[in-house]
């Protein structure tokens, strides 16, 4: 098994656990630790591939990483947002009693 | 030509009456009968200027305007006058006021009368002068809505069917115009009266029907001819018309029957003829049988009504087909030698002058017969009146005037132009003159039986009571109206010089292409 | 200077005062009836200037044509006449007008309309001079309408009474049958001669050029048109003077006053018939040059005026209504002159036309005095023994009835009716128009032997006729006057002294012997004898006892003398013809109008109704249900689809993991394969 492939191992674990968390716990801030988890798994592969690749290419991968951080950031700040106007709205933070927004 | 643009202000001049009244919503009743009577007496007073101005020695339009309007259908603002529209103009102008004076006591909102009113008189005299079938074809429109509602809502207990009825069946006609008018533009892609009539004359606008192909310009002449003569009427296409002319209230009846009624064989001698000689010369012989219909059996029918209104109503039917007789005996007759020219030039001054005439007198008759249905509290059958010349000398008198001026009595107007009319039938087309004589006796005989049933005998019916005679009002209208009967049964020539020139020029192109 | 460019004054006096008369109040009865006699004086005198001028060149045919209007490249154009025969009939026509007038001062005294009376009278008599002065068919059209107008008003004059009404309309509508045929011919004249004016320097109707053409064979059967044409006007002629089968408006117009009856009705334009014959004679005798042709205008108008004729003199035998017997006698008389003017002799009528209006409009006044009298009754029953006590009237009476009976060689009818008699024996066509005007003589004179009889001989039979005083002088004086004309008129028209003849031929007549034909002379008085013998047999020998007395003739031949008295039944045969013709035609179509054509319009209206529903029906099972059908399905699927949306966001996350485990599983296989 080489780097790469640990790496990716590692990868697959960490965005597994975070799925596991998002979908199996209804509390909302524990789903949104989840998906930042599954986010961190993707960022793990670009800088892994980058770092592995044949051709050395300029920073692409540490740049895209850079991106999705600065997005992940502001998906975190935004779904904090909601998580407490949920609350302020409906004094819980359980996914499963927020269905609002059902059609 | 007349730095003012005379025409449009002819017909446009009771219309800003009508804006006037529409935009000042706080006028009372007085206000705005007298606003609607200046501006109905305007035509009376611009056709003054215009007899000012006219070249009487002239056959063709004058005062001519003439302006691009729609580019993209070669539509211009068209408008002229020739000794045809000239003598309709000014009875329009001499009628409109006198309907209006005769509404003065009508209940009912008079703003509202009045502006469509208005309406209506602006609509007919654009139909008169408009030289563009864009625009005439507006008016021609335009005059029904004004005329449904004056009926609809002023009229007797059964106007509401009456006007539906008048307005779908003159629709329905105007329906056939327009489409016959479509495949014209279709065809040489103009609508102007001028150049389409110098096409009819020369054929090419037959050559360029035909083009068209198959049924196409026997089906255009049939669309035209059925729109005049719902119009008209031409029997039979009458039945609207002696509901409508009863059920409207006095004043409407005698605007109708003075005015829209000249609208159709208006259209017959300005489109019809010129446009279409040649189909009309061929359908002549067969129009002349309706024409004689209409002449000989509405004065028959008239005889036995017993509502005074619808009895009138036929009596016109039987003058205007007088004068139908008289269009169509000159179209069958073009083309034949020489000689027909007098006669045709008889025929059709007589036709100009039988419009005139009977437009005064029906227009009287209605106005009485409004004045015995006011003094009856509604009624108007025959029997519902008796002795009314004990009760009414002077209305009985008027009247008397007005009813031997419609049969025709010599030394009154009407006299002239049926003499004129049969003198040119018959040397057109005799054994139509000889058939047409019916029509005269029929229409002594029913007249006279009005006259006696309503006004002779001892005093009946609504005349049993206290019976008002005329009032100054009404002699306002009746007066002008009996001493042109009188004027103009002695001296015609007030009139036929007006228009001689054009029916001389008429006469002399009876030639068919 | 041409006379005839001042004829116009003649009826322009008279229509002046109809239209003061026309314009002033009931209240103004000086006025009205002042300005109207002043007017016939004038027009008398105007007229008696006229006749002068006209005497003085009796061939020349003295015209004043003038433009009415231009037409077309032509004009139409009126014009007048002067000559003798115009000028005789206006001083004729304005002198017995003129003394109706002031008879009609004292009749129509109490009467409350009596200002438009004058109106009407004054209009009649401005249309009466317009016809004879008129040098144009169509002028004088317009003032025979205008005639019958004012005839139609003053037989209506009492309007109130219906059957006053009903006279009146049945006057103007009868004459206007025969006036139809009238403006048919001409205008039928106007188109084939391009002109109505009867003299015009070589160009009238009236004149050579224009008869050479009209009596061309031009018709089917070789008939000229001048045959048709003169048949025409005869209509108009027929209809206007009471000819058969025209004559029933006449005796139905003695509802009116009866100074209307004698005016009108017995002197002056029921004469214009005659005089219109008389002045269009060239015309109507065009055709006699025409050998070939078989039939001659003039022909028709001698045997109609022969039927009329005999006809009205055997109705006034049965007739009981004092104004009715007169009536018919004046149906008979016309019929006369008619014969004259149909055997060629137009100047035998125009003197019998001149006779007859004095001695007649004498005995209308005469009767109009004895009704004025007997405060209105008109019953020759109910009268009797007036001669005591009107001794003018009956004197004036008896002068009338004497000239109407042709009593020989002092009353002017006797000449008249001799001259015409004369001429019918010289037609060389047939001698029934002689047989026929032979019978009549026997007859008027036997009916008027009755009248005279039962109104004036025997004792008063009625309270008003016991009551009954003399008219006064304005009553009396014109019948004085008009006695006076009835006696002396007749010498000027003698076989001895053919006076009136020369000038209206305007060539010089020779004369002969008083007596031209003694035979025919000596019949004819016999036959006047006879008919006054029978007369004074059966009426004067015994007068009438009272009222209700059976007439000896009703008596001895009761079904003849009830089929007289019902005037041969000739109106019942009218109103089952023409009558039930007219009811007829006008309910065919009224039928026609209220069933056929709107019928057709309705069926029209319910065939677009018929659509429109059928249209209606189409878009809502056809269309509308499609469309609705779709519309549902797409709501059913959305409303499926959004149960999927249950807001769960887990559950979104669920299924995008399953999705997406699924789409590893298929990417995997992918590779595999």
């Amino acid at each position: 098994m080489n780097a790469l492939q640990l790496c990716l191992a590692f990868s697959s674990l960490l965005f597994a656990v975070g799925l596991a968390g998002a979908l199996a716990r209804s509390n909302a801030i524990i789903v949104l630790l989840g998906l930042e988890l599954m986010l961190n798994a993707a960022n793990i592969n670009f800088i892994a591939f980058w770092r592995f690749s044949p051709s050395s290419a300029p920073a692409t991968g540490v740049i895209f990483v850079l991106f999705s951080i600065a997005v992940a950031a502001a998906e975190a700040a935004v779904g904090m947002a909601l998580v407490i106007a949920i609350y302020r709205h409906q004094k819980t933070i359980r996914l499963p009693d927020a269905t609002d927004l059902k059609g | 030509m007349s730095p003012l643009p005379l025409l449009s202000l002819v017909i446009f001049a009771p219309w800003i009456g009508a804006a006037l009244i529409a935009c000042l919503p706080r006028l009372g009743a007085g206000a705005c009968r007298a606003i609607a009577l200046a501006f109905s007496l305007s035509t009376l007073a611009l056709s003054a200027v215009i007899l000012g101005c006219y070249e009487r020695g002239a056959a063709g339009y004058q005062l001519v305007e003439m302006h691009g309007w729609i580019g993209a259908l070669a539509v211009h603002y068209h408008l002229g006058l020739d000794g045809l529209s000239l003598v309709l103009v000014l009875l329009t102008g001499l009628i409109a006021p006198g309907a209006l004076l005769a509404s003065w006591r009508q209940p009912g909102s008079p703003r509202l009368f009045s502006l469509l009113f208005l309406l209506l008189q602006g609509a007919a005299l654009g139909v008169f002068l408009a030289l563009d079938f864009f625009h005439w074809f507006i008016f021609w429109e335009l005059s029904l809505i004004p005329a449904y509602f004056l009926i609809r809502l002023w009229g007797g207990p059964g106007a509401g069917r009456a006007a539906y009825q008048f307005v779908i069946y003159t629709l329905g006609g105007s329906a056939f115009l327009l489409l016959g008018f479509v495949a014209i533009f279709a065809a040489t892609g103009t609508l102007d009266f001028v150049e389409l009539a110098r096409m009819g004359a020369d054929g090419s606008l037959a050559a360029r029907l035909a083009a068209l192909g198959g049924f196409w310009p026997k089906a255009v002449f049939a669309g035209v001819l059925l729109g005049f003569a719902v119009k008209v009427p031409l029997f039979p296409f009458h039945t609207w018309l002696p509901p409508a002319y009863a059920e409207a209230p006095t004043s409407v009846s005698m605007f109708l029957t003075a005015v829209m009624s000249k609208m159709g064989v208006y259209g017959f001698l300005r489109l019809l003829w010129p446009l279409f000689p040649a189909p009309l010369h061929a359908a002549s012989p067969f129009l002349i049988w309706l024409a004689l219909g209409g002449a000989v059996l509405g004065a028959f029918a008239a005889m036995r009504q017993s509502d005074i209104k619808r009895m009138i109503a036929y009596s016109s039917i039987n003058h205007l087909s007088y004068c139908l007789l008289a269009i169509f005996a000159v179209s069958a007759a073009s083309g034949r030698a020489a000689p027909a020219g007098d006669a045709a030039a008889a025929a059709l001054g007589g036709t100009l002058l039988q419009m005139f005439n009977h437009g005064l007198s029906a227009g009287a008759l209605f106005f009485c017969a409004g004045i015995l249905e006011a003094r009856a509290g509604g009624r108007r059958g025959l029997g519902d009146f008796g002795g009314v010349r004990t009760a009414a000398p002077v209305l009985a008198g008027l009247c008397g005037i007005a009813m031997f001026s419609s049969l025709g009595l010599p030394g009154l107007n009407g006299f002239v132009g049926e003499f004129l009319i049969f003198r040119g039938v018959w040397g057109l087309v005799p054994w139509a003159a000889a058939t047409a004589c019916l029509g005269l006796f029929a229409t002594a005989l029913f007249l006279l039986t009005f006259w006696q049933r309503v006004f002779h005998g001892p005093r009946a019916g609504a005349a049993a009571g206290p019976f008002a005679d005329v009032g100054p009002l009404d002699l306002a209208v009746l007066v002008p109206l009996v001493a042109l009967m009188f004027l103009l049964g002695v001296l015609p020539q007030l009139l036929t010089g007006l228009f001689n020139p054009l029916v001389a020029s008429w006469a002399a192109h009876l030639s068919l292409p | 200077m041409n006379p005839a460019s001042h004829l116009w004054v003649i009826p322009a006096l008279p229509l002046l005062a109809a239209a003061l008369g026309a314009l002033t109040p009931r209240g103004g009865r000086r006025l009205a009836a002042g300005a109207a006699i002043a007017a016939m004086a004038g027009a008398l005198i105007a007229s008696c200037f006229a006749l002068h001028a006209a005497l003085a060149a009796p061939a020349a045919h003295l015209t004043c044509n003038f433009e009415w209007f231009r037409l077309g490249g032509g004009a139409v154009r009126l014009g007048w006449l002067l000559d003798p025969l115009n000028g005789l009939m206006c001083v004729m026509v304005s002198l017995v007008s003129l003394l109706i007038f002031i008879f009609s001062l004292g009749y129509m005294d109490e009467d409350e309309n009596f200002t438009r009376f004058f109106c009407f009278l004054a209009l009649f008599a401005a249309a009466m001079l317009g016809v004879v002065v008129s040098n144009s068919l169509l002028l004088l059209f317009v003032s025979w309408e205008l005639v019958g107008l004012s005839s139609y008003l003053l037989i209506g004059f009492w309007f109130h009474k219906p059957s006053a009404a009903a006279a009146a309309k049945k006057a103007f509508i009868v004459t206007r049958i025969g006036d139809l045929g009238f403006f048919i011919g001409l205008v039928w004249l106007y188109d084939s001669t391009g002109s109505l004016l009867l003299y015009d320097g070589g160009r009238g109707i009236l004149e050579a050029h224009a008869l050479a053409g009209l009596a061309a064979p031009a018709l089917a059967g070789g008939l000229a048109a001048s045959t048709a044409i003169g048949l025409l006007i005869f209509c108009g002629a027929a209809g206007k003077s009471g000819q058969f089968p025209l004559h029933v408006w006449l005796p139905d117009a003695m509802e009116g006053p009866t100074p209307v009856s004698a005016l009108i009705h017995a002197a002056t334009m029921v004469a214009a018939g005659v005089f219109l014959m008389a002045r269009v004679f060239p015309l109507m005798a065009a055709d006699q040059a025409l050998a070939s042709a078989p039939l001659h205008a003039l022909t028709v108008v001698a045997g109609i005026g022969a039927v009329t004729a005999l006809m009205g003199a055997a109705i006034a035998v049965a007739q009981d209504d004092l104004k009715k017997v007169l009536a018919f006698s004046t149906v008979s008389q016309l019929g006369y002159m008619m014969l004259a003017v149909g055997v060629g002799s137009w100047v035998a009528a125009i003197f019998h036309l001149l006779t007859h209006a004095f001695f007649k409009a004498l005995l209308f006044l005469g009767a109009g005095s004895v009704i004025h009298a007997t405060h209105h009754e008109q019953d020759i029953r109910r009268l009797g023994g007036l001669g005591g006590r009107m001794r003018v009237t009956f004197a004036t009476f008896a002068v009338g009835m004497m000239a109407l009976a042709g009593v020989p060689f002092v009353f002017s009818g006797f000449w008249s009716k001799e001259s015409i008699l004369h001429a019918a024996m010289e037609w060389e066509v047939s001698r029934l128009p002689l047989w026929a005007g032979l019978a009549g003589v026997v007859l008027t004179a036997y009916y008027m032997t009755r009248l005279t009889f039962e109104v004036f001989a025997g004792r008063p039979r009625s309270h008003a006729a016991e009551q009954a005083r003399e008219s006064p002088a304005v009553i009396t004086v014109p019948l004085l006057v008009l006695a006076a004309g009835a006696i002396l008129l007749g010498f000027l028209g003698t076989p001895a002294w053919p006076w009136l003849q020369s000038q209206l031929t305007g060539a010089a007549v020779p004369s002969g012997p008083l007596i031209e034909s003694p035979v025919l002379t000596a019949v004819s008085v016999i036959l006047v004898a006879l008919g006054l013998g029978a007369g004074w047999y059966l009426y004067g020998r015994r007068p009438r006892s009272d009222a209700g007395a059976a007439d000896p003739v009703a008596a001895a031949f009761p079904a003849v003398f009830a089929f007289l008295a019902a005037r041969m039944k000739l109106d019942e045969l009218y109103a089952l013809t023409v009558g039930r013709l007219s009811s007829a035609l006008s309910w065919l179509a009224d039928f026609l109008d209220r069933r056929v054509w709107d019928g057709a319009i309705r069926l029209l209206a319910r065939l677009g109704e018929l659509a429109g529903l059928m249209n209606g029906e189409a878009d809502r099972d056809g269309l509308n249900a499609g469309f609705d059908a779709v519309s549902e399905g797409f709501r059913r699927a959305g409303r499926a689809y959004s149960r999927a949306q249950s807001g769960d966001a887990q559950g979104y996350l669920r299924a995008l993991a399953v999705g997406f485990v699924v789409l590893v599983v298929l990417v995997l296989m992918g590779c595999s394969r």
